[in-house]
């Protein structure tokens, strides 16, 4: 005696499965707290319709295999490759496409080994810890050394595509790097490029994205400019946008660093009863003192 | 049939199965071996390692990966899973079980000797 199978249902609802799942929370934190990136937003918000689909499809016993989400995220220093990699876990994770949802962020180091018969184990033993949830690989092309054939990286790249294939379901390889040396990467590994069903490109901001983001941050840490220091960081960031080695969202961050210790240098030397306000004002000066302004 | 570790007396668990039990494990924080021997004999407790033990996983797909290498190599052998347990005052093995067998199994018998004064002595063979 079986037991009479459910009766699959002829609709279901979209709504009620998107709230169940959480994802618009995490898609909208994406949203506010990634400043600028449209392109790289409305690819991820596709990537969440179509598991969303999926699963709907799946309660009515439609049958789609999953599809392959191996991504490559490619831009300039700065862009938010590695942040926008650890919310894309949690919304695979919110989707259950993935069971734990974790980040591994590796690099060539902790997948290459040093002596014949090293790599095998240490690229396994990587997968394995990134297994249910994400693996994050920055500077990908560094596996590949074309200069050096008796380099360990080739065999890294083999097992992580035999696993890239096999083991769709159970982990989601995310490669990072600059563009250039991506697109050589993959020359070299076409394998490689066919196996990744997303290419990302992340866009350099804007000056109006960098001021944008410069002040996130230092509301994060309970800073706040004078609104003279916002200007003055204005022409700050135009500034150092000219100059060489430019990197992004992560320049904004080390000149933010600079003017804390200048602030708190000059607060050391006046001395005396400090204000709250005192404290966690940045004030212009602290910014014009760059060497930038030069 | 050798019985030894959990889950012995019971028909072999399928794959879905073992992921649950080794889920078990790495949610407790054990490190998961897997062994394999062709002497199943209760006295020999060293089996050979199938690589080395496996820390800080957090989802059992990675060790299915191993334990089906494991059998592709060494298909008529035991295999067999074991969850360590570091946390003090354990320090021991915490959960084992058999996750392959060979087609045919071994017989083992318990042997008697008579010795002086009516001693017994036992053996398994």
């Amino acid at each position: 005696m079986s037991e009479p199978a459910a009766p699959v249902p002829e609709s279901v609802d979209l709504d009620a499965e998107r709230q169940g799942s959480g994802i618009d929370a995490v898609l909208d934190q994406l949203d506010t707290e990634l400043v600028g990136l449209v392109p790289v937003k409305t690819r991820i918000r596709e990537i969440a319709s179509l598991l969303l689909i999926d699963r709907l499809r799946r309660k009515l016993e439609l049958s789609a295999a999953s599809p392959t989400l191996h991504m490559c995220f490619t831009g300039n220093p700065g862009t938010g490759k590695t942040t926008v990699a650890q919310r894309m876990a949690d919304i695979l994770h919110r989707l259950e496409y993935v069971r734990v949802g974790h980040v591994v962020s590796v690099t060539r180091d902790d997948l290459v080994g040093q002596y014949i018969g090293h790599t095998a184990p240490k690229t396994k033993e990587v997968i394995k810890k990134a297994m249910g949830g994400v693996l994050f690989i920055d500077e990908a092309y560094y596996l590949y050394r074309p200069e050096n054939e008796r380099d360990y990286g080739q065999e890294s790249i083999e097992i992580l595509l035999q696993v890239m294939e096999n083991h769709r379901d159970d982990l989601v390889v995310i490669l990072a790097g600059y563009k250039d040396r991506m697109d050589k990467f993959f020359q070299s590994n076409p394998g490689m490029r066919s196996r990744i069903a997303h290419h990302i490109d992340f866009p350099d901001y804007e000056s109006q994205e960098l001021l944008h983001i410069g002040k996130l941050m230092l509301a994060e840490q309970n800073y706040q400019f004078t609104s003279e220091a916002e200007s003055v960081f204005a022409e700050y960031i135009e500034r150092r946008r000219q100059q060489p080695h430019f990197a992004n969202a992560r320049s904004i961050r080390n000149a933010l660093d600079r003017a804390r210790f200048r602030q708190a240098g000059r607060l050391c030397q006046q001395g005396g009863q400090l204000s709250r306000q005192s404290l966690v004002t940045i004030e212009a000066q602290d910014i014009r003192s760059s060497r930038v302004f030069d | 049939m050798i019985t030894q570790g959990t889950f012995s007396f019971l028909p072999a668990l399928s794959n879905e199965q073992i992921l649950k039990q080794l889920k078990y494990c790495i949610d407790h924080g054990w490190a998961v071996n897997v062994e394999y021997t062709d002497d199943p004999h209760p006295r020999n407790t060293y089996w050979e390692m199938w690589g080395l033990p496996m820390f800080d996983l957090r989802d059992p797909a990675g060790i299915l990966m191993e334990i089906n290498a494991c059998r592709k190599t060494h298909p008529e052998t035991y295999i067999r899973v074991s969850a360590f347990d570091n946390t003090k005052g354990w320090e021991s093995i915490r959960l084992s079980f058999i996750v392959n067998r060979p087609s045919v199994e071994r017989q083992y018998r318990l042997e008697r000797t008579e010795v002086a004064s009516r001693q017994q002595r036992y053996a398994i063979r």
